[in-house]
């Protein structure tokens, strides 16, 4: 047996086990990955950089025919694509990763309860969604946004919404398969909805069929709702909240057949 | 009357009959274990041997075919939390989010515990503190077992499992490890480690359990596994030629001498003092002096060479 010890006083290493406070679990598993989605370039290009870019370059370029004032139209349809990139994108790929470097598994042998695990994922999003509001918000006052004051509640209660049928679907895609199948669907997915689920270009302008399949995605549902909020400063109507929370249910009940946490 | 025999209270870790197969592979074959509180026992044997496996049913990871498993008294199956808040688990290949730094990792694993030790100190101490900066990822494999070490001790357990805790590491890291694992076991908590590392058992190990195709070939303390009749040796140097036979004669039965090399001799079976003085009598009345007496301990590799045929690092 090795001799010395001297490097650990006696009684350092004495049991005292016990579960920590579930406030300070849920606060360090999710503050610890939203720093680590604020430190990842990939995530804060697809989180932030390309909805700024969106933001500036669909208000100030006459590209996509908007009704006036541009900026009103491009914020709803910014918000929309945020909450997609932070809860359903980015979420889903660091999960892929995650669990492929172990974390999960790590994180589970603790005294961490196994819906904390998730909580504390969804969590970390609320938190980057926040901070993407707030940035994305100030951008567009600067743009000469006027939001309808009357919608702004809606506008809150439709992100929400919003983060939880996308982190639902993030944590299904996520925690299901392979990280490489994971970072190719993800982005592609992210892509298809960005201009054909009814964010860029709203529902009723899409040619077709795509236009009523967009309103039933929760890309549309959110974008169309937002519209509706901000900029008529009304109530989303039935139908989107319906869709988000469809969609939120659906994706959770899947989740618990198909999501490892390990 | 006869009362069934009731289950030692102080074992921290029991194991009776335990099977497991994955289809038509058993990977745990019948197997028995004995933890008690307050001591190291090592699951020693090749890669395969069902070692991981093992460990994982005793973490509730994963589930028993058949055989019992009792951890700090109760059955592990399914991991519970309130198991899970008394044990500190080190699995294979660690564990963290890829960007991580070491000391933000571990913050959040000792945030699940109520009476965590000092992060700062523990990160230091285990020499983390120089890569301070650098995610998970990037660090080297050794650096990432110290981390994964640190995770499983930070929330003061009272049993930790480590499984192949040194893997990987260089000799300094090792014997840090060793060092650590000395100190758990002084404090009074209970550690079941898994190696392929001869040395690392009998350095560490108060039992050493040696498995192979998921079975007990062999177990006990170093010393009880590596002790024995026929399990030593005595080599020595002298004149060339000298005739065996009296020597055959003087030592008890069962020994063996024989002249391997022209003028070095070697005797196997217990060296006592009493057979040493039979050897060097000999010599003298041939008029020779043993020079360059050698006593060699059978090994735990030895051991494991004998039961299995197989060599350990495989």
């Amino acid at each position: 047996m090795t001799a010395s010890t001297g490097r650990f006083a006696p009684g350092t290493f004495a049991p005292r086990p016990g579960r920590g406070s579930l406030v300070r679990m849920l606060a360090a598993q999710s503050g610890t990955e939203l720093r680590l989605a604020l430190r990842n370039g990939e995530q804060l290009l697809l989180a932030l950089l390309i909805p700024i870019v969106l933001l500036v370059g669909l208000t100030l370029l006459e590209v996509v025919p908007l009704p006036e004032p541009r900026v009103a139209s491009v914020v709803p349809a910014v918000l929309a694509l945020a909450v997609m990139s932070a809860a359903f994108t980015g979420q889903a790929i660091a999960l892929g990763f995650d669990r492929r470097y172990g974390v999960v598994r790590r994180l589970a042998a603790t005294a961490l309860p196994r819906w904390l695990l998730v909580a504390g994922r969804l969590a970390a999003v609320l938190g980057l969604v926040a901070v993407q509001t707030v940035v994305l918000g100030a951008l567009a006052l600067t743009l000469g946004w006027r939001p309808q004051a009357d919608g702004l509640g809606w506008a809150v209660l439709l992100v929400l919404l919003g983060c939880a049928a996308f982190g639902s679907l993030g944590i299904l895609l996520g925690g299901s398969v392979r990280a490489e199948v994971v970072l190719a669907v993800a982005n592609l997915i992210w892509f298809v909805l960005l201009f054909a689920g009814g964010i860029v270009i709203p529902a009723e302008q899409l040619p077709g069929p795509l236009g009523t399949v967009a309103t039933w995605l929760p890309s549309g549902a959110l974008a169309e709702g937002l519209r509706t909020a901000l900029v008529d400063g009304q109530g989303p109507g039935t139908q989107p909240v319906l869709v988000l929370v469809g969609w939120a249910v659906l994706a959770a009940i899947v989740s618990v057949r198909t999501v490892k946490l390990r | 009357m006869s009362l069934p025999a009731a289950e030692p209270p102080d074992l921290a870790v029991s194991v009776r009959g335990l099977v497991k197969r994955f289809g038509r592979t058993t990977a745990v074959d019948g197997l028995d274990l004995d933890l008690p509180a307050a001591s190291v026992l090592a699951l020693l044997g090749p890669n395969g041997a069902g070692k991981t496996t093992t460990v994982e049913i005793c973490e509730g990871v994963q589930r028993a075919d058949a055989g019992t498993v009792r951890v700090l008294g109760r059955d592990p199956a399914g991991a519970p939390e309130a198991l899970r808040a008394r044990i500190g688990i080190m699995p294979q290949g660690g564990g963290a989010y890829p960007g991580v730094r070491a000391e933000e990792m571990l913050r959040v694993i000792a945030a699940c515990a109520a009476h965590p030790l000092d992060v700062s100190w523990l990160t230091e101490v285990l020499g983390l503190g120089s890569c301070a900066r650098i995610p998970y990822k990037r660090l080297s494999g050794g650096q990432q077992q110290r981390l994964a070490l640190a995770c499983a001790i930070v929330g003061r357990p009272e049993l930790v499992f480590l499984d192949e805790p040194t893997a990987g590491m260089d000799p300094q890291g090792r014997r840090l490890v060793w060092e650590l694992i000395d100190a758990l076991r002084r404090d009074g908590v209970a550690v079941l480690l898994t190696t392929h590392l001869m040395e690392e058992a009998e350095a560490l190990a108060d039992q050493v359990v040696i498995v192979d195709r998921g079975r007990v070939v062999a177990q006990g303390s170093p010393a009880e596994l590596t002790a024995g009749g026929d399990q030593q040796e005595l080599r020595f140097r002298a004149t060339p030629g000298m005739d065996l036979d009296d020597l055959a004669a003087a030592l008890p039965n069962g020994y063996r001498a024989v002249e391997t090399v022209a003028g070095r001799y070697l005797v196997q079976g217990r060296i006592d003092p009493s057979v040493l003085s039979v050897i060097t009598a000999w010599c003298a009345g041939q008029g020779a002096l043993a020079d360059d007496v050698q006593i060699a301990r059978r090994s735990l590799e030895d051991v494991f060479l004998d039961l299995t045929g197989k060599e350990l690092r495989s």
